[in-house]
């Protein structure tokens, strides 16, 4: 079943087209990366999907259930907020800065949301934690605090939190864009680790060797629409001239 | 009058100014925060109105304040005035007018927060109000401390101006004892009572500051 379904999504800032009629959808277990040029509106369409943005118009479907639909007069209309906490229960998202919580330690960071939200136990919780910081290679930070982690060890901590509510589909809003570079690897190699758990992900990233690498699908995105979609290999050795020059950019890393 | 009789009187007032400072804080400090929502609320009227009675309570004299609220009810209502209206007339003086001060600190420190945070509580599934309570207040707290206790001391001194409405605090008694003692002695004990007062609000807050450093 489609796990996620956006469907002719238009939203704009102040009079600016930033999503110009898109519709995009996700399987269950499907990798899909987001690329394309700053503005092209890749974030927008990921708090658009997320819900942190509201669409103009347009359609936002969650495994058959509708979020959010035009009304037909050219406005949206949201589900109630009962189902839309439902639907959200479905997604993380890991964002480009973290925002993990100061006051809390690592271990608080990745347990809360599951002990308050999900009401877990405490047990079972921390037992989950425990799992997720060994799988990114932080069960000796367990009791750190954020300000005492790098930037690398802060995303990773952000995954893991993510992981902790066990989506369906994980959103990455440019997860290493805040890194300097010698952390983007440490992050991109547990992202790739975490294709095995058969999660769902929608990255929005400026890796394009990471991206070609792991993507089921890349979607490639210029001034609020898909330019094109299609496997790695079709989107990077693409013929599009748009996509070419965009890929041109990157030097060898888009062809090849 | 011997010193012992003086230092009993002194004590008197004391223990007044003290519980006119507790009041004012145990009631100011969460009147404080439901006045800064109001003044953040998106409401026109709620915004307006809460703004205005900020803007009374910064802007006239505390004093004054007090006057008004202890003598108001006679001349606005003509209700009779009793003698222990005098220190509830002191409490709701007070309390008004710090509520108005901790609030825009709330607010200071409330609209300072990095909108990611509350970003990333909605998609860990919290609520409003889990998320205000557990993720943005005690930020908040962290952020203001000092603003606090700026405010804290001042009440400590503020305490003193009840005596405008003829409440017998600290400052009031010592004032009394001076002019028929035709001594300086009385002043010199409150000045020292306030400030071994406000050094223990100072060593306190810092004790708080110091317990709440413990992350960036």
């Amino acid at each position: 079943m489609t796990l996620l379904e956006m469907n002719h999504v238009r939203k704009s800032f102040d009079g600016t087209q930033v999503l110009r009629d898109i519709s995009l959808s996700v399987a269950q277990g499907e990798i899909v990366s987001v690329i394309g040029p700053s503005g092209s509106g890749k974030s927008t369409l990921l708090r658009c999907a997320t819900m942190l943005e509201t669409m103009d118009s347009g359609e936002l479907i969650y495994l058959g259930e509708r979020a959010a639909w035009s009304d037909g007069s050219g406005g949206i209309v949201y589900a109630p907020k009962k189902k839309l906490k439902k639907i959200q229960e479905n997604y993380g998202l890991v964002f480009q800065n973290f925002n993990l919580f100061p006051h809390f330690s690592v271990m608080k960071n990745i347990t809360d949301a599951p002990i308050s939200v999900q009401k877990k136990s405490r047990e079972e919780a921390y037992a989950l934690g425990r799992e997720l910081l060994k799988k990114m290679g932080l069960e000796d930070k367990a009791d750190a605090y954020p300000f005492q982690l790098s930037g690398g060890q802060c995303q990773r901590v952000a995954i893991a939190r993510a992981l902790a509510l066990q989506p369906k589909l994980l959103f990455f809003d440019e997860p290493t864009s805040a890194l300097d570079p010698e952390l983007t690897g440490e992050v991109l190699k547990v992202i790739r680790s975490l294709a095995d758990l058969h999660i769902a992900m929608v990255i929005v990233t400026h890796e394009m060797a990471f991206a070609k690498d792991i993507s089921d699908r890349v979607i490639f995105m210029a001034e609020g629409v898909i330019v094109e979609e299609g496997t790695p290999e079709q989107v990077f050795a693409s013929a599009n001239e748009r996509t070419r020059s965009f890929l041109g950019k990157y030097g060898d890393m888009g062809r090849g | 009058m011997s010193l012992g009789r003086m230092v009993s009187q002194l004590a008197g007032g004391m223990f007044v100014s003290i519980q006119i400072f507790l009041v004012t804080l145990i009631f100011s400090l969460p009147l404080g925060m439901v006045v800064a929502f109001g003044r953040m609320s998106k409401h026109p009227l709620l915004q307006g109105a809460v703004k205005a009675y900020i803007s009374i309570m910064r802007g006239t004299p505390l004093m004054l304040q007090l006057m008004v609220v202890y003598f108001g009810p006679y001349y606005l209502f003509g209700i009779k005035i009793t003698n222990s209206y005098r220190l509830w007339a002191a409490w709701i003086g007070f309390v008004i007018n710090y509520a108005a001060y901790f609030a825009e600190i709330y607010r200071s420190g409330i609209q300072s927060m990095p909108i990611g945070q509350y970003e990333a509580a909605k998609m860990l599934g919290y609520g409003k109000a889990r998320t205000f309570f557990t993720i943005i207040l005690p930020q908040v707290i962290k952020r203001i401390l000092p603003s606090i206790t700026n405010e804290v001391i001042t009440l400590v001194k503020d305490t003193s101006l009840a005596f405008t409405i003829s409440v017998l605090e600290m400052f009031a008694i010592a004032k009394a004892l001076a002019s028929s003692q035709t001594s300086l002695l009385p002043f010199a004990a409150a000045g020292i009572f306030y400030y071994v007062f406000n050094l223990v609000v100072a060593v306190g807050m810092e004790h708080v500051e110091k317990k709440l450093s413990y992350y960036q």
